[in-house]
């Protein structure tokens, strides 16, 4: 094991990939400039090691990036796109979503589309409306794509490979607030298989499924719980399409009780379609109807007081958690 | 800033720009020293070194005229009329701030003087600038609009979808090209073909002009004339001001991507020692100029005072101005769960 940053060990994954595969390269804004990367040095050194060809800087032009990435994907490669923020990824939602997702399908299994395209989501403190936006229901909301907000280093790291190695298109979404935080990274190749979900913590409550750094959240609440008395189990989803039915389902089964919580805005969010989908084929095990918690179906303010009533906070859960645990 | 109609390149028309440099200049100072005492949260995009082209555009404009900017907004504010004392507080998220505190330094706008907003994403100012100008002309006034977009966003599409658009439909709109020379950390030039942006101005047929941006007195003329042309009806026109980023993209930039001394060497071109040097040479007293320095700053300092002082927002305030149909479910102001 190796403890590392969250955004140390994604590069390292990348760089793992690169060296494994000529045909993977990434593009992006500022990726080979001394800062390495746009926020968190993601890919320092990577130009060093791998020349102008495969770490590309590109000009601010995110159609070309993302649009660029499916014609290279198609044509035979593996580019990892970076788009910088979910918020600017919106500025190529056409090529990810009506390009990427659809050629396989909709030229009758001609072509596979192995692209992965970063798109960091969640809120910094004072990021405001445009740099804060969590956008993962748009893409699980898509089919052909798959998406996958990996919490920890070690996630990362070996979702990011899995991503670069599947050959469907990847949507990675790493939080902001995570890119620093630290974690053990396996020394083997640890790879994390698309589709797998982690039980953070064991209980028999109550089960409540996250992801991102909401799931680290989860586990503060249920360490909260626990002082109660009350037994919580937390899964860390990893990978939202396709989602670990079994392991959920399975929980539920233990539990009786569900609460998903999302730091994206609640309505029509992903944890709605968890929640519903548990209704319907978990019925017999449900103590009590599903709970969700997500923020309010609003722009994501900018003075801290203001942001602190977007936040979904440990204690919201918290909250919400014994509203089922109540029930 | 002022409604100017005196004659260009008087002193007093002068130094009247070198006094919004100043309030600019000074306001970046000390927004940047109030962000390092963690006043203010998110990022500064510091306009330092690029004061001329705010201001010579914008005092060529009237409260009518519209302006929109990007995430580099604090000097178009300024120029353009906007309160800094309002401002200073946007950034530090308190009452008073000129967008009730929702936006911060990225999302400041001022409608009341016609400045439409900064914005957080690239190039959207420019499709929404040329929705303004379809609006003035449809509403039938003679006011114009400026658009500010850097140099590395020319690289996006919707550059060339609001030019080519803006000349289709004739309409009256400047576009305003900062070229500091960076974007972000990329040096623009090494991801840009072809001859830059006057050079694609020119191929959409527009009317197009290079000028010294760090010179208040040659941005100062261009913008008077270019201005009279679109407001006059001769459709859309386009000014290129080469400049230069003296601070980092943002101000915690810590440059590593320049080479040792380049900041230095740009320094000594930067726009108010310029203009301050043109002023003394045209006969303005050195005591006059100090004391206009002095008094932009003491007026900042006023601003970050009471910026200080003002409270931050209530809470239930996050919950206003969200939309007119539906709540913000799952609560709205009664979120006291936290
Ligand atoms: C669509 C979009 N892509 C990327 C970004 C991130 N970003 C913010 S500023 C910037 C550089 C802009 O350079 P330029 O247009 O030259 O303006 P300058 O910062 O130099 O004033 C980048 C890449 C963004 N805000 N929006
Ligand atoms: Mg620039």
């Amino acid at each position: 094991m190796t403890t590392m940053t969250f955004a140390d060990a994604v590069r390292e994954g990348l760089a793992e990939e690169m060296r494994r595969d000529p045909l993977v390269w990434a593009l992006g804004e500022d990726l080979s400039t001394a800062h390495g990367g746009t926020s968190a040095n993601q890919y320092l050194g990577l130009i060093e090691e791998f020349g102008a060809k495969r770490i590309v800087n590109t000009p601010i032009s995110e159609n070309t990036i993302m649009g660029a990435a499916v014609g290279a994907a198609v044509a035979g490669t593996r580019p990892v796109a970076d788009l910088r923020m979910a918020d600017f990824g919106m500025c190529a939602v056409d090529e990810l979503v009506n390009q990427a997702a659809k050629i396989r399908y909709m030229f009758g299994g001609q072509a596979r589309v192995p692209l992965v395209v970063r798109q960091a989501i969640g809120m910094r403190k004072g990021g405001a409306a445009q740099h804060s936006q969590s956008t993962e229901a748009w893409y699980v909301h898509t089919p052909g794509l798959v998406v996958v907000a990996p919490g920890t280093p070690a996630d990362g790291r070996g979702l990011l490979k899995s991503a670069i190695r599947a050959d469907d298109p990847v949507v990675f979404m790493e939080h902001k607030d995570l890119w620093s935080t630290k974690g053990d990274v396996p020394d083997d190749e640890g790879m994390v298989p698309i589709g797998e979900a982690k039980t953070l913590r064991e209980g028999s409550d109550l089960t409540i499924v996250s992801w991102s750094r909401m799931a680290h959240l989860a586990v503060e609440a249920a360490e909260t719980l626990a002082a109660d008395g009350t037994s919580v189990e937390v899964i860390d989803l990893r990978t939202l399409w396709p989602w670990d039915k079994v392991t959920v389902y399975a929980s539920v089964a233990k539990t009786g009780r569900l609460l998903v919580a999302q730091e994206a805005v609640q309505v029509g969010g992903f944890a709605s379609e968890i929640a519903a989908d548990v209704t319907e084929n978990c019925s017999t095990d449900l103590k009590t109807f599903p709970r969700r918690i997500g923020a309010p179906r609003m722009p994501v303010p900018y003075a801290e007081p203001m942001e602190n009533e977007f936040r979904v906070t440990t204690e919201r859960v918290v909250a919400k958690a014994r509203e089922a645990l109540d029930a | 800033m002022s409604e100017t109609d005196q004659p260009r390149n008087t002193p007093a028309r002068i130094f009247e720009l070198y006094k919004t440099m100043c309030l600019i200049r000074a306001f970046e100072e000390r927004a940047e020293d109030a962000f390092d005492e963690g006043f203010i949260n998110g990022s500064i995009h510091q306009y330092i070194g690029q004061e001329a082209v705010g201001t010579g555009v914008c005092s060529n404009l009237r409260r009518n005229d519209y302006i929109l900017s990007n995430h580099r907004g604090h000097g178009h504010s300024i120029a353009k009329g906007a309160d800094p004392e309002a401002m200073m507080k946007e950034l530090m998220g308190r009452v008073g701030g000129t967008s009730g505190a929702k936006g911060g330094s990225m999302h400041i706008a001022d409608f009341s003087v016609g400045m439409l907003g900064a914005n957080g994403v690239l190039a959207d100012g420019l499709t929404m600038g040329v929705g303004a100008a379809q609006a003035i002309t449809l509403k039938g006034d003679d006011s114009i609009v400026a658009v500010f977009v850097g140099d590395g966003t020319t690289n996006r599409g919707p550059f060339y979808e609001a030019l080519n658009w803006a000349m289709v439909y004739e309409l009256p709109i400047m576009f305003v090209c900062e070229n500091n020379t960076y974007a972000s950390s990329t040096l623009t030039r090494s991801v840009t073909a072809g001859d830059g942006p006057v050079a694609r101005a020119k191929a959409f047929g527009m009317p197009a002009f290079d000028v010294d941006g760090n010179n208040v007195v040659a941005v100062d003329a261009l913008a008077t004339d270019l201005i009279a042309r679109v407001r006059s009806g001769q459709g859309p026109h386009f000014l290129h001001a080469r400049t230069y980023r003296v601070k980092g993209h943002i101000s915690r930039d810590k440059l590593l991507y320049r080479r040792d001394g380049e900041t230095e060497e740009n320094w000594e071109n930067e726009p108010l020692g310029q203009c301050a040097s043109w002023l003394a040479d045209n006969g303005l007293n050195e005591a006059d100029l100090r004391s206009a320095h002095a008094a932009a700053y003491a007026q900042i300092d006023t601003a970050v005072t009471a910026a200080k002082e003002s409270p931050f927002p209530d809470a239930a305030l996050a919950y206003e101005d969200v939309q007119d149909f539906g709540p913000p479910e799952p609560w709205a102001g009664t979120g006291d769960a936290a």
